[in-house]
């Protein structure tokens, strides 16, 4: 935090100071009064600085173009700002350079180590191969490379089979 | 099964069998899923979020764990009814209140819930009675796996688990447990203890979540970061913490009656005159005096068997309970008759305090 004596939100003389220290990471918050009652500091019950820093974290505009937007679903950088949350998935890739440095206030680090959707995955990585099969079994009929057209053929049996064999537990 | 057999049968908070632990009233383990490719439910149009509603109930309700489950629409439910099931933990404030295109399925014994259009298109939630953080979470990492066979999540190598709001991204996972800490209240250390568990990057709030107050002394403590750890790292963190506020509250006991037994026999002695012969009470202040009551079991003053009825009555004196069973919708004020009237019917034979604590169970048990 730049200068101590200034309010992170508002830029009055900072009274109230807040420091918290998340798996190791200190965190710093400084406040005028009126900003301190506004976000409930004064009632440790309903006060997370996390939300705070999320917050003062978008305050000081982040280096991302304002006019970002998600392709999929139309969502914007201000729909952020009003709402708190995202639109889709893949405001996650769009909006990334807003999200990236939020992550290391909110969180316990920046990179996922928990469980990884493996079965979901292996769909996905049997799904995609078919589909590059049948692109190639579509080119190999095309320039009448028969061969490699039934080898193509026999190999997609084979990720079908394989896909139907996935256990339905 | 319908609404109204499952408001009928005993909840897993409300089981005889479950309230064995002193401090600890219960765990819960959730976690946020979305599907691949769907927009999040506050930014889906309506014919989108029904689709998604329509899918996601359908592959939830396959699952094992949801056989002959109750599976509803928000909008099919009544407000009573509704009100209960938040009561009972089985669905959130937030969703109690959506308009249309969501809803629950819940199972037959309670123990899961699935709210689909929340915040994310899937919460899944397991409730288990007493400290039981990693069977809770290795019940609902079985039922995510079973959804997982029919279902394509959101997930990205990086941060995990993808979630409407950044704060869920990775784990998804929220673990929390409910316990009741009258003796570091009444030694006003809560707001210490409050503060220290911040720092420990955990969160307390009260009884019903976030902004709710903490009547009859009954916290909710959690994790609050889900990415960069595994979620048995978590739990084994947050683990820790709770064991560590039982101590303190277990202290904070002792030191009580060290210093003056009479105050706190003289609290408990008057929670129980209150409760059997009052004629006006108050949700709030009937929650104060079961807690004080919970506090007189774990002491000795009452039978140790006597805890069910109290973590029963806790729910049930709640207002959707309490009209519910007066089959009935009612004025607050007529409430606090109703539930004064229903607290002396459940106390009229509850056995005196013993202020020897001719209860105490053997040194050593929390």
């Amino acid at each position: 935090m730049a200068n101590p004596l200034k309010c992170d939100l508002c830029s009055k003389p900072a009274t109230v100071h807040l420091t918290q220290i998340v798996n190791n990471k200190v965190h710093k918050v400084d406040l005028c009064e009126a900003c301190a009652q506004a976000k409930g500091v004064t009632d440790p019950s309903g006060f997370s600085l996390a939300d705070l820093l999320l917050k003062a974290s978008l305050n000081p505009e982040p280096e991302t173009p304002a006019g970002m937007r998600c392709e999929k679903c139309g969502f914007t950088q201000a729909d952020f700002k009003k709402h708190g949350r995202f639109g889709c998935p893949v405001c996650y890739e769009a909006f990334n350079g807003l999200v990236e440095p939020m992550l290391e206030n909110m969180h316990n680090g920046t990179a996922h180590a928990g469980k990884i959707p493996v079965r979901a995955l292996e769909r996905k990585s049997l799904y995609d191969r078919l589909t590059k099969l049948e692109f190639d079994l579509t080119e190999a009929i095309k320039s009448e490379r028969y061969e490699d057209a039934a080898r193509t053929r026999d190999e997609i049996n084979q990720v079908k089979q394989a896909f139907t064999q996935q256990p339905a537990r | 099964m319908t609404i109204s057999s499952l408001i009928d049968t005993p909840s897993e908070l409300t089981d005889s069998a479950s309230s064995k632990t002193a401090i600890v009233l219960m765990t819960r383990v959730r976690l946020a899923r979305n599907l691949a490719g769907q927009s999040f439910p506050g930014w889906a149009k309506p014919p989108q979020r029904e689709q998604i509603l329509a899918t996601c109930r359908a592959a939830v309700a396959a699952t094992p764990q949801m056989k002959r489950s109750l599976n509803v629409g928000i909008g099919d439910l009544g407000d009573l009814e509704r009100q209960i099931l938040v009561e009972r933990h089985l669905i959130s404030r937030e969703l109690s209140g959506a308009k249309g295109g969501a809803g629950v399925v819940i199972s037959r014994d309670q123990a899961f819930s699935v709210m689909v259009n929340e915040e994310d298109h899937l919460r899944l939630q397991v409730l288990r009675a007493g400290f039981n953080l990693r069977k809770a979470w290795q019940a609902i990492n079985e039922l995510d796996s079973a959804l997982e066979e029919s279902l394509d999540f959101a997930f990205s190598p990086t941060l995990g688990y993808l979630t409407a709001c950044p704060t869920n991204l990775g784990t998804g996972m929220r673990a929390s447990a409910m316990m009741h800490l009258p003796a570091l209240v009444i030694s006003s250390q809560m707001e210490k203890i409050v503060r220290a568990v911040n720092q420990l990057g955990m969160v307390v709030r009260g009884l019903f979540g976030e902004g709710s107050d903490a009547s009859g002394s009954i916290f909710q403590i959690s994790n609050q970061t889900t990415l960069g750890e595994s979620e048995e790292d978590i739990i084994k963190r947050l683990s820790a913490v709770l064991q560590s506020i039982v101590e303190h509250e277990l202290n904070a006991r002792e030191k009580l009656l060290e210093a003056d037994a009479g105050k706190l026999l003289d609290k408990i002695g008057r929670a129980y005159g209150i409760l059997q012969n009052s004629h006006l009470l108050s949700s709030s202040e009937a929650m104060n005096l079961l807690s004080l009551i919970r506090l007189g079991v774990d002491l000795g003053s009452f039978a140790p068997d006597s805890r069910c009825m109290i973590d029963r009555l806790f729910i049930e004196a709640q207002p959707g309970h309490l009209q519910h069973a007066q089959k009935g919708e009612f004025e607050p004020g007529q409430r606090d008759v109703l539930r004064a009237a229903r607290l002396r019917a459940e106390f009229a034979n509850f056995t005196r305090p013993d202020f020897a604590f001719g209860h105490r169970p053997a040194a050593g048990q929390n």
